[in-house]
This record gives structure tokens, C-alpha cells and sequence, in this order.
């Protein structure tokens, strides 16, 4: 059967090449896509959050924080703008980001500037997605945090 | 013929000044390594984004919808050039080379009698055409050996911004490309309107004939992709600079560091002939001057 060849780069770097992976989910900005083999050439923007990759029985995820996927010919690039692997999210700078950016979201909504809790709220769905792949690592699921700060996006 | 003295001075002179440079070569080489490892590692991104912007680019042309105002061509009347140069010197021909293919740039726009904007990037350019009087549109200084993307971003804004509001229809980039340890060469690049692939092999590859499913549409994504790329244009020639900047300033102090020790080596040479001429001398002056006492003695 055929196989998915991954690719993921940012703007420094190239994070990752795979070969024979098997299926790659991610979170397009229209909704989640998941992607098998043969599947129709895609082009999509991506918001931030995690991306999976399942390789014979095994799975790896990633955080992003945005970006674009292409697909075509059974390869797949992602440009993303930021992509960090699971085991090199640091948890306690990512909680120590999302309460910066939680802080920073409330400020912004009492004083009524948009464009900072616009910000404010990137920053913080990006840090929620760090956590989470960290928490996919160390093999616990949805941490109270999560739920109770998803309210506020 | 000089004194001893005087060559005893001169060598040691230049040892200090070996000295130095070989110091410079040393810092120069480890910060070379890092430099084009990051410039290397960068260049993926770029590529892959290239190729994107050919694909939708071309798409967004056949489905003859309104383009992208960052694509569209206008008639020029302005152009924009962005010089990105090393902050300092000391790093053999790099500067002069790449500051006069940015002057034949802004000559050539302006020979067209079209106003030309600079905005430079590095204290070596800026201060260039400072000194002749020109007025720059932007300056950023500091951010070449830094190496962040942030750094990019104001200096895409610049431009784009610019771009917007009429100032310039046109933006070159000027930066010097790292192609090795040794090579370095001026590159000017097109920034906007932005072009798709530079050659036919790059749209080939990506498959032109491919019927995408775009989500959310082609005008979207571009609308997301363009600055961006703008932002990684400039990121990258930032990057390339540095690597060349490093590498360039390597090679020159080890050159240097290597004239220095054959001068040494020449020096040495002469001090020696010099020092045994003296002592030949002595000795037929003692020679002569004891054979005079005995025939004289006899």
C-alpha cells in the first residue's frame, strides 16, 4: 500500500522528514484534516494546535502554531510558523506562556483594544496546544487548565 | 640598509599584528559554522514557500480573479530598495561588493528617472549612502548577527506598508548571497510585486497540472501566504548575510594572518644576513688587524 512522505519546516529550520508514514492529522483552519494515502491534492491554511502523524502503529505529535499544508502525490509539506516536536515542548514555559497570555488577554478586554486580544488570544491558543502535546507525552490526557480557559476563546 | 634595531622592530610589529588577526580569523571561523548552519536550515522553508506562491499565483491567474494587490503589476513611478549589508568590516571585498552592485541598482531605477527609496539593513550600507547625502526611507542596524525572524518583520512592514500607500511599485532586495566559505556573491532579487518560481523547472516540479482543493480558497491563503513570504524573503537575505559576512571576514584574517607570517619570515631572513654580514666583517677587520701586528711585530 502506499505510504505518505511528511515534511515539516519553519522559517529556521526543517523540523522533520518521514517517510512510509501512514496518516497525518491536522488542524486546518477549516477543520481538523486527516490525510491518507492517495488523497486529493490539498492546499490549506492552518491554525494553531497539534499535528499527529501515525506511522505503523505508532504515533508521534507536534505542536504548531499555524501555518500552511500542501498535499500532492502523496507527499506532504508543512510550512509552519512555528512546529515544535513533543519532546521539546517545555511544559512549565508553556504554562508560564499561557498565564502571560492569559493576563494579557483579560487586560485587553477591559480596556477594549481588540488588536492586543486578538493577540493576546493567538498567543494563548498556542500556548494551550504546547501543553497539550506535552501532556499527550507523558501519557496524561485533558488537564483541568484546558477546559476551563477553553471558555475564554 | 636599515639597522638591526630597526628590523627587530619591524618584526615584532607585525607579530602583534598577526597575533590580532589571527584572532579575529578564530572568532570569525566559529561563528562562520554557525551562521551557515542556520542559513542551510532556513533555505528548506524558502523553497517550499516559493513553490507555493508559483502554484497559487499561477491559479489565481488561470481563474482570472482579481490578483492579489501584492502581485499586481502597476506602472512604476517608485522603487523601493532594500540593501542589507554587514554591520561592520573587516571581512575583505564583501562590503565594497556588495555595496556598489546596490548603487548600480539605485542607478540604473533612477537613470529611468524613477524615485528610488533605500531602506538599508546593516550600519556598512547605511553609513555608505549616508555619506552621500542620500535619505534613507528606513535603517535597522544590529539585527544581522542576531539571526531572528522577528527581526524581519518591521523591515517587511516598512516595505509593504510603503508598497500600499503608492510610495514605491517596486522592490528590489540587494544582499550578499553565502554560495561557500569562499564565495560570496550580490544578489538582487525582486520583492515585489512578488514573481511566482524564477524558472520553468521549479513550476515543474510541483506539478502544474494538479486540481488542489483549496480551503478555504485560493485569494485566503494567498492573502495569509504573501506577507509572509515577503517577511521570509527578507529573513532569509538576512541570514545569507550573516554567512557571508562571517565567512568572508574568515578567509580575509586568515589571509592576512598568513601575509603576516611570511613578512615575518622575510624579515627574519634579512635580520639574519644583515647580523652575519656585521660579524664577517669583525672578524676579517680582527683577522686583518692581528696579521698587520705580527708582520709589524716580525
Amino acid at each position: 500500500m502506499a505510504k505518505l512522505r511528511v515534511q515539516i519546516v519553519t522559517a529556521e529550520r526543517e523540523v522533520l522528514t518521514e517517510d512510509d508514514v501512514d496518516m497525518v492529522v491536522a488542524p486546518g483552519s477549516e477543520g481538523v484534516v486527516g490525510i491518507l494515502p492517495r488523497h486529493a491534492p490539498l492546499l490549506t491554511t492552518l491554525n494553531p494546535g497539534v499535528i499527529r502523524i501515525k506511522k505503523g502503529g505508532v504515533e508521534s505529535s507536534m505542536a504548531v502554531g499555524g501555518g500552511f499544508l500542501q498535499v500532492a502525490n502523496d507527499r506532504i509539506r508543512i510550512l509552519a510558523d512555528t512546529a515544535e516536536r513533543e519532546d521539546e515542548v517545555d511544559e512549565a514555559r508553556a504554562d508560564a506562556a499561557r498565564q502571560r497570555a492569559q493576563a494579557a488577554l483579560q487586560d485587553a478586554l477591559k480596556s477594549g483594544q481588540h488588536t492586543q486580544a486578538e493577540a493576546a488570544r493567538t498567543a494563548l491558543r498556542r500556548s494551550l496546544v504546547r501543553i497539550q502535546v506535552a501532556q499527550r507525552r507523558s501519557g496524561r490526557r485533558s488537564a483541568p487548565t484546558q477546559s476551563s480557559t477553553a471558555n475564554t476563546l | 640598509m636599515p639597522s638591526l634595531r630597526d628590523i627587530r622592530r619591524r618584526i615584532k610589529s607585525v607579530k602583534n599584528t598577526a597575533q590580532l588577526t589571527r584572532a579575529l580569523q578564530l572568532v570569525a571561523a566559529s561563528r562562520m559554522r554557525r551562521a551557515q548552519q542556520r542559513v542551510l536550515a532556513a533555505r528548506p522553508y524558502a523553497e517550499a514557500m516559493r513553490e507555493l506562491i508559483g502554484e497559487l499565483a499561477g491559479q489565481s491567474r488561470a481563474a482570472g480573479a482579481d490578483l492579489h494587490p501584492l502581485l499586481a503589476h502597476r506602472t512604476v513611478a517608485g522603487v523601493g530598495v532594500v540593501l542589507i549589508t554587514p554591520d561592520r568590516g573587516l571581512a575583505g571585498p564583501l562590503n565594497t561588493n556588495i555595496i556598489r552592485r546596490g548603487t548600480e541598482v539605485i542607478m540604473r531605477e533612477e537613470g529611468q528617472s524613477l524615485n528610488v527609496q533605500v531602506v538599508t539593513a546593516g550600519r556598512k550600507g547605511q553609513d555608505f549612502l549616508a555619506r552621500r547625502g542620500r535619505k534613507l526611507l528606513g535603517t535597522f542596524t544590529g539585527i544581522i548577527d542576531r539571526g531572528a525572524y522577528d527581526d524581519a518583520i518591521p523591515i517587511a512592514r516598512l516595505v509593504m506598508d510603503s508598497y500600499a500607500s503608492g510610495a514605491i511599485d517596486r522592490c528590489f532586495l540587494v544582499y550578499p548571497r553565502f554560495v561557500s566559505t569562499l564565495v560570496q556573491r550580490p544578489e538582487v532579487v525582486q520583492l515585489l510585486p512578488v514573481e511566482g518560481p524564477a524558472t520553468a523547472d521549479d513550476a515543474a516540479n510541483t506539478g502544474k497540472d494538479l486540481e488542489y482543493i483549496y480551503e478555504p480558497n485560493p485569494g485566503a491563503i494567498l492573502e495569509a501566504l504573501l506577507p509572509r513570504y515577503v517577511e521570509v524573503q527578507i529573513y532569509q537575505a538576512l541570514l545569507e548575510t550573516a554567512a557571508s559576512e562571517q565567512s568572508a571576514r574568515m578567509v580575509a584574517m586568515r589571509n592576512a594572518t598568513d601575509n603576516a607570517k611570511e613578512l615575518v619570515q622575510t624579515y627574519t631572513l634579512t635580520y639574519n644576513k644583515i647580523r652575519q654580514a656585521g660579524i664577517t666583517r669583525e672578524v676579517t677587520e680582527i683577522a686583518s688587524a692581528a696579521e698587520a701586528m705580527a708582520a709589524s711585530s716580525r
